[in-house]
């Protein structure tokens, strides 16, 4: 009755691979994945598309690329070809697609793959979105485009250059500035006042908004643009700030503020559904009547 | 047996495979000289530059960026068309105006522009030319005009929801286009 270790655990692996067999081969490899964005791109089977029930569809998908390595190319748009039966409905997934499958030297931002922090946003079919939250069209006659961020110096690829927009977002101390903080406690604001801050806070920076508006692609050297401009605002907006004359203040140029021509591109892109050209126009209402 | 053991964890840490190799089985699947290519990290040779050294490579790398592409990709929208519009038609009033004032004062220089010459000229004009020399001017006016409005109603505050500014920009062209229909060839 003595039986070996080694028998042991080949009867475990035999066991364990017995089930196995049943399972399709890319839910086995998934369980390994300890990266969620990983594992949600990965193929739905290395078996032929007709065994997952889907019909294969490829949708071609031209992707603008530049390579830093070589900065006297010209940068140019690259065709992929991805069948949609094995990839995740989202923009996103199609590129990470691409980059595990096809090419890997495909270079984009990406993180948290629910529109929450902002790093995928690009130029998808003409419009400033984020590639995580941007269905992949279904219409297979036509090529999908995705290029970077409208008007912005490029690092690579699809990834911009963001330093001047930290900058400026810096320029506006986005944070609560008040010298008589309350004796006891933290700061009260009643429910009104905490509801002028709705459609404001929620902004996640992700440029789209500022990099499609034509002024700020004229001017983004002196013209703040709407991210930036809805985040001062809604610091001024906050009833617990008492830096608002002086916030307000900054804004008393003509570059800041005043080259918004409420063009509304940043409203109609925005991911998110938020109001920058609502929150900028309330700040021009206050400055012009205080 | 516990130095190849040692021997084989540190390579195995210093490759980073340590942890999953540790979650999946205790025996490894590879032998560390048997790890596959894809799977090895490559050694590559790395220089420690100064902080100036540091800003110089990546203000050359800066000199080099392409910007990316802007107008000519981006979706037509009638939010950026329309604000497109509103300025090439004031400007072009603008000239127009500055244009047919400055060669007025002239006429005594130039007969063929005082008012008895030139509505002698319309008049002879036959009507589909009269109704599109109109048009031409009707056009731009109307759409400048009602435009303006819609901005105005956005500087106090009217309108400025994604759906007001959509609803304002379909009515402006609604009303640029019956109004200058009836100016050009009903007045």
């Amino acid at each position: 009755m003595f039986r070996p270790a080694t028998s042991a655990l080949r009867a475990v692996a035999s066991a364990s691979s017995s089930t196995a067999t049943a399972l399709p081969l890319a839910a086995r490899a998934a369980a390994f994945h300890t990266s969620a964005a990983e594992r949600f791109a990965q193929p739905t089977g290395d078996a032929p598309a007709s065994s997952t029930g889907k019909a294969s569809t490829m949708k071609e998908i031209k992707i603008y690329r530049w390579n830093p390595d070589q900065p006297a190319e010209k940068p140019k748009l690259q065709s992929y070809h991805v069948d949609l039966a094995q990839c995740g409905p989202m923009m996103l997934d199609a590129l990470i697609k691409i980059k595990n499958e096809i090419d890997p030297t495909l270079t984009f931002r990406r993180s948290c793959r629910e529109g929450i922090c902002g790093s995928c946003a690009m130029n998808i079919d003409g419009v400033n979105t984020l590639a995580c939250l941007c269905r992949i069209p279904k219409q297979t006659n036509t090529a999908s485009k995705i290029y970077p961020l409208p008007h912005m110096y490029i690092v690579k690829d699809l990834v911009p250059d963001m330093t001047n927009f930290y900058k400026q977002y810096k320029s506006v101390e986005p944070f609560l500035k008040n010298d008589n903080p309350p004796a006891q406690g933290e700061f009260i604001q009643s429910v009104e006042d905490r509801k002028k801050l709705d459609g404001m806070y929620e902004c996640i920076l992700c440029a789209c908004c500022s990099t499609s508006c034509p002024s700020y692609w004229w001017n983004q050297d002196t013209y703040l643009g709407p991210a930036v401009l809805m985040q001062a605002y809604r610091w001024m907006a906050d009833s617990r700030d008492s830096y608002g004359a002086q916030r307000k203040e900054k804004m008393q140029n003509t570059m800041s503020l005043y080259r918004c021509h409420t063009i509304f591109n940043c409203s109609k892109t925005c991911p998110k559904g938020l109001n920058p050209a609502l929150a900028i126009q309330k700040m021009k209402y206050e400055l012009a009547t205080e | 047996m516990i130095g190849s053991i040692v021997a084989r964890r540190s390579l195995l840490s210093a490759t980073g495979l340590g942890p999953c190799l540790r979650m999946s089985v205790s025996v490894p699947r590879f032998l560390p000289t048997q790890v596959p290519a894809s799977r090895r990290l490559a050694s590559s040779q790395t220089t420690s530059v100064t902080a100036a050294e540091s800003v110089a490579i990546l203000n050359a790398q800066r000199e080099k960026r392409p910007n990316s592409p802007h107008f000519t990709i981006y979706q037509p929208q009638i939010t950026w068309l329309a604000s497109i519009a509103n300025r090439v038609t004031g400007s072009a009033l603008s000239v127009a105006l500055y244009a047919g004032s400055i060669t007025y004062l002239l006429h005594p220089y130039f007969p063929a522009v005082e008012s008895a010459n030139l509505v002698q000229m319309v008049h002879d004009l036959p009507v589909w030319v009269k109704g599109s020399a109109k048009l031409l001017f009707a056009v731009p006016f109307t759409f400048h005009t009602f435009n303006g409005i819609r901005h105005l109603a956005w500087d106090v505050g009217y309108g400025l929801s994604l759906k007001g500014v959509y609803v304002g920009g379909y009515g402006v062209l609604a009303l640029t286009a019956v109004s200058s229909i009836y100016l050009a060839f009903f007045v």
